[in-house]
């Protein structure tokens, strides 16, 4: 990994600077703008200074999540590598809940499967072998994401530093083991308000979607952090992600993994 | 149009097929190009495959993605024949060089039925209660129409821009899988291009038969068993070239690959 260019004091002021615009719901120019000379590991370590702030204040990281996992999410935002976030306690809304639009800039949804993880997992050299030995049980979710970056507009390195574009995450209630479902195979079908917008199978994550829990593991082992056993971890969109409004509904339906609805109120 | 008019068409067509070249879209030399006239022009071509020795096997549905009926401007599908000279086998090395043109590929599910279908009337209930087994397909669609600049009277005439398809080798009993979630994995020469879930055909796989089977029976013709019936690409088009590989896999149901050569 890269070194610094910028000092401590910077990256605090950075973490700073983008978490308030997630608090008070406003876009602000791509990160790289104001700091051109930022480097990967910058980006990095201001994520994990929203982190630690959010900890500080009492919040409990729940889970991890992959980010541009999939050829199109990846041609979408015209960047080349997934990054990861973190989710904490307030992003989380009930499966069938309500996800309040205004508390949020302008959200997309996308339909992902969720890994629960039974071992910890240090990296670098984890594989696919690894991670389904390592996995407790999968889940199917929908992730909301929300760029702090004006249009959704940014490159690598600004959204790794915006915790890349996490804010609200559902889950379903139907848990399967990774034995059973046909990981690369295995249909998504997004509805929203009751019509198709999107199809896709688990292939598009990577692969595989354990190569992104791998590749999350490989990621963390190059900062020393491994991932805990307990650890919820969303591998990334299946599909595009799709812009919703105030007032719609969706359902997501997973081949072998049931549903998950929502509502944006 | 009227009857030589139609005829011709369906004649120039079939040439076009035959002998590998293509002709002007039809709808820009008839702009009183009616669907029923593009359906006879359909069967006119038809005809002269019959009478040239071939034999139809089944029916494919087609315009069945959202993408390709904004393409269109259409909010149904259309369908075309299946003749015993389209079909391929798991594996089989495809000759574009001998009866292709501008091909593309796409993923698709095929019904095999064990039971007749005459519509109208028929829902979703019947088509399974008809269908023997379901099974990985690669349609390969061509298009005797320059540059594909087709519109949707020009591809129904062209048999709904059929031409090749190869089944694979897993038939699946269409009870023991979810057709509208069950996804799909399409590779080109080893790489993932695209991937899908049944709901991309009008919403499901069956709602297409079902569709078909209504829509024929209209006009007393029933979907036969023993018939294959391709249901419509859960995937954007391909285009291929000859070298180039692709392999299909459907959860739940198995896989289909294709060589061009």
């Amino acid at each position: 990994m890269s070194a610094n260019n910028l000092n401590a004091e910077q990256i605090a002021a950075a973490a700073a600077h983008l978490e308030r615009a997630e608090l008070e719901r406003y876009e602000v120019t791509k990160l790289t703008d104001d700091y051109p000379e930022m480097t990967y590991k910058d980006a990095f370590d201001i994520q994990w200074e929203i982190r630690r702030r959010k900890e500080e204040r009492g919040h409990k990281v729940v889970g991890l999540k992959m980010g541009l996992t999939s050829w199109a999410k990846m041609k979408q935002m015209g960047v080349e590598h997934p990054c990861y976030g973190f989710l904490v306690d307030y992003f989380t809304v009930p499966d069938g809940g309500e996800v309040k639009f205004d508390e949020l800039i302008h959200p997309k949804i996308e339909a992902e499967v969720a890994f629960v993880t039974k071992k910890a997992l240090k990296g670098p050299g984890i594989t696919i072998a690894d991670v389904l030995a390592a996995t407790d049980f999968l889940l199917p979710a929908v992730e909301v994401i929300d760029s702090r970056y004006k249009d959704f507009k940014f490159d690598l390195k600004s959204v790794i530093a915006d915790n890349s574009s996490s804010t609200r995450f559902l889950t379903g209630g139907q848990m399967a083991r990774v034995e059973d479902v046909d990981l690369k195979n295995f249909g998504v079908v997004m509805e929203i308000n009751g019509e198709v917008v999107a199809t896709g199978a688990g292939a598009a994550v990577l692969g595989h979607p354990a190569a992104s829990v791998a590749m999350l593991a490989n990621m963390f082992g190059e900062r020393g952090e491994e991932i805990p056993a307990g650890t919820f971890i969303m591998t990334g969109g299946i599909t595009a992600a799709v812009s919703v409004n105030k007032g719609d509904n969706f359902s997501v339906r997973y081949q072998g993994l049931g549903t998950v609805t929502g509502r944006f109120v | 149009m009227n009857q030589q008019q139609i005829q011709q068409c369906g004649d120039e067509l079939y040439e076009a097929m035959v002998s590998r070249t293509t002709i002007k879209p039809l709808t820009e030399r008839f702009d009183d190009i009616s669907l029923d006239d593009a359906y006879h022009i359909s069967l006119r071509m038809l005809e002269r495959r019959l009478a040239a020795g071939e034999r139809i096997i089944g029916k494919k549905i087609g315009v069945t993605s959202k993408a390709v009926q904004n393409m269109l401007n259409v909010h149904q599908p259309d369908f075309g024949y299946l003749t015993d000279k389209m079909a391929y086998s798991q594996g089989q090395e495809m000759p574009i060089s001998e009866h292709l043109i501008q091909p593309k590929a796409e993923g698709e599910i095929a019904f095999v039925l064990k039971k007749d279908l005459l519509g109208p009337g028929l829902t979703n209930a019947d088509v399974l209660a008809a269908t023997d087994f379901v099974i990985p397909c690669f349609e390969v669609v061509d298009s005797r129409i320059e540059n594909w600049k087709i519109k949707i009277q020009d591809t129904i005439a062209d048999n709904a821009s059929c031409g090749l398809f190869v089944l694979g080798d897993t038939a699946v009993d269409p009870r023991k899988i979810d057709l509208t979630t069950c996804g799909m994995v399409v590779e080109k020469n080893g790489q993932i291009i695209s991937t899908g879930a049944g709901a991309a055909a009008l919403g499901s796989p069956v709602n297409c038969v079902t569709w078909l089977a209504n829509t024929l029976g209209k006009f007393g013709i029933p979907l036969k068993a023993g018939e294959v019936i391709l249901s419509g690409s859960l995937v954007p088009l391909e285009p291929v070239k000859a070298g180039d590989f692709m392999t299909v896999s459907i959860g739940g149901i198995g896989s289909a690959s294709v060589r061009f050569v």
